[in-house]
């Protein structure tokens, strides 16, 4: 029983940490269809700033938990700014390209931002692990874990419901709902198609770099970071359906907690596992489980 | 336009002119100097554990070199390579192994390098062997660890070298250090990254474990996460949960360093004994964070276990080393300047046999293979592998921080002769290691 909770929590907590560096990636090719490599580069600025902010805070006397506020400063920081110049500088020049176009773009836009990242902040890994130290740990059914880890469970949740109440019950949802059935009947309704497109992108920028502003108090922030999870990021959302915030959600848990049950009982197929399920679902459903429906134009 | 076409062409002419002049110098500097490539990790998760350290150390040792400033036992050896200043060619060797074997090739072929010291990537180091010695280049690894270079690759080589011992070291000084230290040890697990060093790493000391502590079982359940995956959340839990007190672990990099964050938020190292293999690249970092009372290695008598060593040129490369780049040098500092060295040693040697002419790249050869010569830390033998291959001393001690000097320094440290610890000449590690470690001299 014990062994049973565990892989539990285990697999929730991972299953949160995959659905925040996945989440900005669905959200941008639901609504602008643009498989958005640079999405490792969001989350690699976002630790890399969480860290520095983190680091400088510290320095401070400021109240401890003041700390915490860095982490979201960074990921709105490094959101905003590359959310809108990539949208604005690149991706509008090629929305009327091929996707295979756009999907190249925003790969070499990943590794360039990949060096401009070694020009900012060297090859020197950062630490920032004052706010995992704070809260210290807990103990569940006789095992220690650390209460940092386990508000991530927290925020994927309030991200996630914070998103799809978003997109389902405001008038900005909507809009972007519309854009996703049809970009150009919206277009031709008046939905300054433009303007929802910057948005998105923005946000999806900032969901990707809140993900790595959360991890970097957990790990050591190295260059190289952006590379793993753009495939385990990828591995999600083709599992949930692209496009999908639920399917994210659901992708994400599938592969949390069947990894955290591999570790435990046979570690020796722990990668194995996450494809494993990625090819499941891609031979029954091609679109992967949420996919939402496709317009058929006449 | 006329006007527009004119400086056009005269830029051309210049830059025509400025390309013949520095060809022309490039040719003119070809002859009095050694082109030294120096592959290393510039970029990606590898640079900041060993490709910059890396990078670091040899270009500390290539400066001394040129400048003739190299401490005794090197101080009489005059400057450069046989009296040639060593051109360093540093590049990145990210990319993986296609990658870097075209570069090699383009490096040969187009740039004239005249030898190759480098390559930190097992895999890289796999992929480079045959096409050096299809160039015949001569090339030496100063850092890669898989012992398949010389036991499977090429069980004959001419132009490879590899200037440190190979991970069958590593695992079988480990499992010495543990029969000696935790004689009644109840058992042994590990946590070791999904590619070639991980496996390596835990087959190796699960082999040289089951032959010195036969009694002693192995968990079925060792943890394999992917390399770079930076979340131990549940390979935290499943070693807590595990029965076996030890966890062997060849992590390195921010692999370990999240692992040691993750860990000791956790109370992992309160609970177990956790054994590092390379963890030494990670102390001075880490600094307080870094898990006193762990059992750690160097792959060798490298970096913190260097600290003690007082000799002219130990603490010459300390000093210089500290001074240029604010931290004490580690493991992949000393085994790049071992490699650098071993160039030093070989072109001097095969000049002064050449009757003080510059060698060939034969001579060079010949000078290093079965030489022992002089590293930063310890004696290097080439002693294995037909010469090619070399042997040294290692070490394994225990972590703690000195309160006094504020730092990290290793304890209880046992030192382990060069023929305890490498299968003798001519002998696969593996076998070695199945057949009872026989001819080991400990």
């Amino acid at each position: 029983m014990q062994e049973l909770i565990v892989i539990l929590v285990d697999g929730l907590v991972f299953s949160s940490y995959l659905f925040m560096v996945a989440v900005g990636l669905t959200v941008i090719f639901g609504v602008m269809k643009i498989l958005n490599v640079t999405h490792g580069s969001f989350y690699a600025f976002g630790a890399y700033m969480s860290a520095t902010l983190i680091g400088a805070y510290y320095s401070t006397d400021w109240p401890e938990f003041g700390g915490f506020l860095a982490i979201f400063a960074a990921a709105l920081v490094v959101g905003v700014f590359f959310g809108i110049v990539l949208e604005r500088g690149l991706l509008r020049f090629l929305y009327h390209r091929d996707e295979h176009i756009i999907v190249l773009a925003t790969f070499a836009m990943f590794l360039v931002l990949e060096d401009v990242l070694l020009i900012i902040w060297g090859t020197d890994p950062y630490f920032a692990f004052e706010p995992m130290t704070l809260l210290g740990s807990v103990d569940i059914v006789e095992m220690t874990f650390d209460v940092y880890s386990l508000t991530l469970i927290c925020l994927a949740v309030v991200v996630g419901l914070g998103l799809w109440l978003g997109l389902t019950k405001t008038k900005w949802g909507k809009l972007l709902l519309a854009v996703i059935f049809d970009r150009e009947v919206s277009q031709a309704m008046g939905i300054n198609v433009t303007v929802v497109f910057t948005v998105t992108f923005v946000i999806g920028a900032i969901m990707g770099a809140l993900g790595g502003a959360y991890i970097a108090p957990t790990i050591s922030v190295n260059p190289g970071i952006g590379v793993e999870v753009i495939v385990l990021a990828f591995a999600v959302v083709v599992i949930g359906g692209m496009g999908s915030i639920p399917g994210a959600m659901i992708g994400a848990l599938l592969v949390g907690i069947s990894r955290a049950a591999a570790v435990h009982k046979f570690p020796e197929i722990e990668l194995f596992v996450i494809y494993a399920i990625m090819a499941v679902v891609l031979s029954i459903r091609p679109e992967g489980l949420f996919a939402p429906a496709q317009a058929r134009k006449i | 336009m006329g006007i527009l076409k004119r400086p056009g062409k005269a830029a051309l002419l210049a830059g025509g002119l400025a390309a013949a002049v520095g060809l022309t110098a490039g040719a003119a500097n070809a002859a009095d100097e050694v082109v030294m490539a120096v592959p290393t990790f510039l970029t990606g998760a590898g640079a900041p554990a060993f490709g910059v350290p890396a990078r670091n150390g040899a270009e500390v040792i290539i400066e001394a070199i040129n400048k003739g400033k190299l401490p005794a036992p090197y101080d009489k050896s005059g400057k450069g390579l046989a009296g040639r200043q060593i051109k360093a060619v540093i590049y990145d060797e990210s990319g993986g192994g296609v990658k870097q074997v075209a570069e090699f090739r383009n490096k040969v072929q187009k740039q004239g390098v005249d030898l190759f010291v480098g390559y930190i990537s097992s895999g890289t180091c796999a992929a480079i062997t045959p096409v050096a010695e299809e160039l015949k280049m001569l090339t030496i690894f100063p850092i890669c660890g898989t012992p398949r270079i010389f036991e499977e690759i090429n069980k004959n080589p001419k132009y490879v070298f590899r200037t440190m011992g190979h991970a069958t070291a590593d695992g079988v000084a480990e499992a010495l250090y543990v029969k000696a230290n935790m004689p009644d040890v109840k058992g042994y697990t590990g946590i070791n990254q999904n590619y070639a060093w991980g496996q390596d790493s835990w087959r190796d000391f699960d082999l040289a474990m089951k032959q010195l502590m036969p009694n002693v079982p192995a968990s079925d359940k060792a943890q394999w996460p992917k390399i770079f995956s930076g979340q131990y959340g549940a390979e935290i839990s499943a070693l807590m949960l595990s029965k076996e007190p030890l966890v062997h672990s060849s992590l390195w990099g921010g692999d370990l360093e999240a692992f040691i964050f993750q860990g000791a938020a956790r109370g992992l190292f309160r609970k177990k004994k956790l054994l590092f293999s390379v963890a030494d690249t990670s102390v001075y970092r880490l600094g307080k964070k870094a898990p006193a009372g762990a059992i750690l290695g160097a792959r060798g008598p490298y970096g913190i276990f260097a600290a003690g060593v007082d000799t002219p040129l130990n603490n010459w490369f300390r000093k210089v080393y500290q001074d240029r780049y604010s931290v004490p040098p580690v493991g992949g500092s000393y085994q790049a300047a071992q490699g650098v060295l071993a160039a030093k040693y070989a072109y001097d040697a095969a000049a002064k046999a050449n009757g003080g002419k510059f060698p060939s790249t034969d001579q060079v050869i010949a000078a290093l293979e079965g030489a022992t010569y002089q590293g930063l830390a310890a004696k290097v033998h080439m002693n294995r592998s037909n010469g090619h291959q070399a042997a040294t001393k290692h070490m394994i001690g225990v972590l703690e921080w000195d309160k006094e000097a504020g730092g990290p320094i290793m304890t209880k440290v046992t030192e382990f002769g060069p023929d305890c610890v490498m299968p003798p000449p001519g002998v696969n590690g593996t076998e070695w290691l199945k057949g009872g470690m026989k001819g080991a001299k400990c």
